[in-house]
């Protein structure tokens, strides 16, 4: 990765590129318009479960590459958590072609049709990209072209698969199927070790297929992913607790040499306010688990889930967006997000917030829930908010919400459905089998962030399980260091013995 | 995938399960759970450990025909597979040797509790089983509980079997005879709820293992949330056993509820599917 600026200029002095670069002026380049990326009609999409996305044509994709300068010092690319060689995946669009793109985004990123969906790109390589930060102009649309590119690429039949060293026959174990644990394992298969992935669910993918749904991350596209990585020679176990099925110790008796732990946030968050346990108030995770993974509002599948006609979901952030979402899409008349900030704290994605606006769902931000009330079968038919107003900045340097004082700061609003997406904390089963691990106070594992090695010599971690809560492209990337971390240390273990 | 060995009825809807589980049948300790998806479409449900054996790689379950899932298990036969098992989970019991020790099983709740009654004899406990059920049909598993027990009292409401009477009578006539310091009691929540207002009238400290909805079972969603204390806990990875006297009964039976007329519908649709099938 040290070396990432320079391959990334390398490839610019290539005769193609430098060619490419002088086809066109810059001014005449930089006078194109952003493309548009066509979208399905908020009426009709907020009653299914097709994506919102439709994706860009090739002729878009085209023209949109235009955009790109080709910058000689490349901002964008110090955005991108995975490090994608971005002017030259982008460049390769320019002249048609499209495979050669794929091959450049697939040598730094094991997920590109995944990314080039739920990565914020305005805050990372759209945010660095020249235009934005010099031309006052919108960003290329480097994530449309990522996801052009894998869609295409994937379409095409010719998928390539990422070549990997030959195989050394030493075991690496991977614990959770997630976006850090599939980064890790793409990168370990790479160096040609034996790697394992396993899972606690029955299904591949951890967020990817139990958070993320449909609408905004079809599971068939995270499978494809799932089956390149399968070619790419990693095995998959499903049904299998790391530190209960078996023990670390039981592992590494059957020759696993190293772990890498993506276990994940999976242990929700509460508000711990009066009412919260009533039924209908569901954590995010349930909710999107029970609707996404079990599949609870199919009428063949046996798992069900509570319907709401008046859905409130607590928070601002991916999740709630995805749920508020999917409650409308299963029929909700009322759904609305509260926040207890303002817009511009939001943490979501842009795009999911202006998707959500066109789909009808309310915002009540600076509002907060500090009661629920309940029918005389427990399930809940009132909640109670507190107007909140802006303070000084807090730590996260955004401004902090104050409840607000005197008459009509607090009213009620029925509700029949509450869905809590204020965050997660680390899941604490791994963690708490291996009693040697150095945790922090907030229990993630705490890990040297060169190698991602955690107190313990032969495990490593990244993603959830050590920042405690982030985005799908930050534990991929800390799945990447992982694995170079891990192969130094295999490395170095062989040299010493 | 995993085999079933092994199908016995001990009643017509109540029936015991042998699985092919090999890695869970060796790290299984009293106390712990599995989570079980039949099929494509199936609900993940959780079932309580009632027995293993680690050479042989199996585990025993023993269900009880209360929904959609249990039926379509209770349907299933010697040879079938079952698509997801998954666990060992939640934490182990903690065994010491307390003296003397009330385990008042009811219903189904008994083969939970068998593999502690094990622990608990094999830790040097004197242990005294109290088996309760409807009617005698419903009593399961006797003669597992009595050969690990020092004495064991059957309880039936109807007085079809061992003494008439709920499982309190049998409880209460045990903590009045002799000194009893610790009780276990597992059950329908109602049954453990009143379980446990008849030891804390002696202040016996007692155990409770909570059986509500879950759907991941590692933590992962809180459908399982219960009030132990005033604090809301996960029953998966916080429990299954709780000391019984913190917990909010109320809520919890409430909890349990909440897909009350799903349910229902779910098991009517069922039922009509195979009435058709016939």
């Amino acid at each position: 990765m040290e070396n990432i600026a320079e391959y990334i200029l390398e490839g610019r002095k290539e005769e193609w590129r430098a060619d490419l670069r002088k086809s066109m002026k810059a001014k005449e380049r930089t006078s194109l318009e952003r493309v548009m990326m066509p979208e399905q009609e908020p009426d009709v999409r907020n009653k299914n479960s097709i994506e919102v996305n439709l994706g860009i044509t090739e002729e878009m994709a085209v023209a949109e590459a235009h955009r790109c300068l080709d910058c000689a010092q490349p901002t964008c690319t110090t955005g991108c958590p995975v490090g994608i060689n971005i002017p030259a995946f982008i460049k390769k669009i320019e002249t048609g072609d499209f495979l050669g793109a794929a091959s450049v985004i697939k040598q730094t990123n094991a997920l590109p049709a995944v990314c080039g969906r739920v990565c914020p790109q305005e805050k990372q390589c759209e945010l660095n990209c020249f235009y934005t930060q010099k031309l006052n102009k919108p960003a290329i649309a480097i994530g449309h072209l990522e996801r052009f590119t894998a869609d295409y690429e994937r379409n095409s039949g010719k998928m390539s698969i990422p070549k990997t060293a030959e195989p050394n026959k030493r075991k690496v174990a991977v614990v959770g199927s997630g976006p850090a644990g599939l980064a890790a394992a793409g990168d370990l298969a790479k160096f040609g070790y034996d790697v394992s992935v396993f899972e606690a669910l029955h299904e591949i993918g951890g967020v990817l297929k139990y958070g993320i749904p449909e609408f905004r991350l079809p599971n068939e596209i995270v499978d494809v992913e799932i089956e390149n990585m399968r070619k790419m020679g990693v095995k998959f176990r499903t049904d299998f607790i790391v530190g209960k099925t078996a023990s670390f110790e039981d592992l590494r008796a059957d020759g696993y040499e190293a772990f890498f732990v993506g276990s994940g946030a999976g242990l929700p968050r509460f508000m711990n306010i009066p009412g919260e346990n009533y039924n209908g108030i569901f954590s995010s995770n349930e909710y999107l688990t029970r609707v996404n993974l079990m599949k609870a509002a199919h009428d063949d599948y046996d798992t069900p889930v509570l319907m709401g006609k008046n859905v409130a979901v607590i928070g601002g952030g991916n999740t709630a967006m995805d749920s508020v979402r999917t409650a409308k899409r299963l029929g909700a008349d009322r759904a609305m997000i509260i926040y207890r900030r303002s817009m511009e704290e939001m943490p979501a994605r842009v795009e999911e917030v202006h998707h959500a606006q066109d789909e009808g769902i309310e915002f009540m931000n600076l509002h907060n829930p500090v009661e629920y009330f309940a029918d005389e079968k427990g399930r809940v038919n009132r909640m109670r908010v507190q107007k909140m107003e802006l303070g000084e900045p807090d730590a996260s340097g955004r401004r902090r919400p104050v409840p607000m004082e005197g008459e009509g700061s607090q009213f009620d609003i029925d509700v029949d459905l509450v869905i809590v997406a204020v965050g997660v904390s680390p899941n604490p089963i791994v963690p708490s089998s291996l009693k040697d691990l150095k945790m922090t106070d907030w229990g993630t594992i705490v890990v040297n962030k060169e190698t991602m090695q955690s107190s313990i010599e032969d495990v490593f971690a990244g993603g959830d399980i050590v920042r405690g809560g982030a985005t799908v492209i930050l534990a991929m990337g800390d799945g990447r260091q992982a694995a170079a971390g891990i192969h130094k240390y295999m490395t170095e273990k062989v040299a010493v013995s | 995938m995993n085999k079933i060995i092994e199908k016995e009825f001990f009643s017509e809807n109540v029936a015991k399960f042998v699985l092919e589980a090999p890695e869970i049948a060796k790290s299984r300790k009293a106390g712990h759970f599995v989570i079980v998806r039949l099929d494509e479409k199936g609900e993940r449900i959780p079932l309580t450990i009632s027995d293993g054996d680690s050479e042989k790689g199996t585990i025993t379950l023993v269900v009880q025909r209360v929904g959609v899932t249990s039926a379509r298990l209770l349907d299933m036969n010697a040879g079938d597979e079952i698509l997801d098992v998954v666990g060992p989970l939640g934490h182990a019991t903690h065994i010491e040797n307390y003296g003397t020790v009330l385990c008042a099983g009811g219903g189904v709740g008994v083969a939970p509790m068998l593999p502690i009654i094990k622990a608990l004899k094999a830790a040097g406990n004197k242990v005294i089983s109290v088996l309760a059920g409807r009617t005698r049909e419903l009593i399961i598993l006797e003669d597992e509980v009595a050969a690990h027990s020092d004495e064991v009292i059957i309880m039936t409401d109807d007085g079809s079997y061992g003494k008439k009477g709920l499982v309190t009578a049998g409880m209460e006539e045990v903590i009045q005879r002799e000194k009893v310091d610790k009780a276990v009691v597992i059950g329908p929540a109602i049954m453990m709820k009143f379980g446990s207002l008849t030891t804390k009238k002696y202040n016996i400290p007692t155990e409770v293992s909570l059986n509500t909805i879950m759907v991941d079972g590692t933590g992962m969603c809180g459908a399982c949330r219960v009030s132990i204390g005033g604090k809301t806990k996960f029953v998966c990875v916080d429990g299954p056993e709780f000391d019984a006297f913190l917990v909010d009964w109320d809520e919890m039976m409430m909890r349990m509820g909440a897909y009350r007329t799903e349910e229902h519908q779910a098991f009517e649709n069922y039922l009509q599917t195979v009435e058709i099938a016939k």
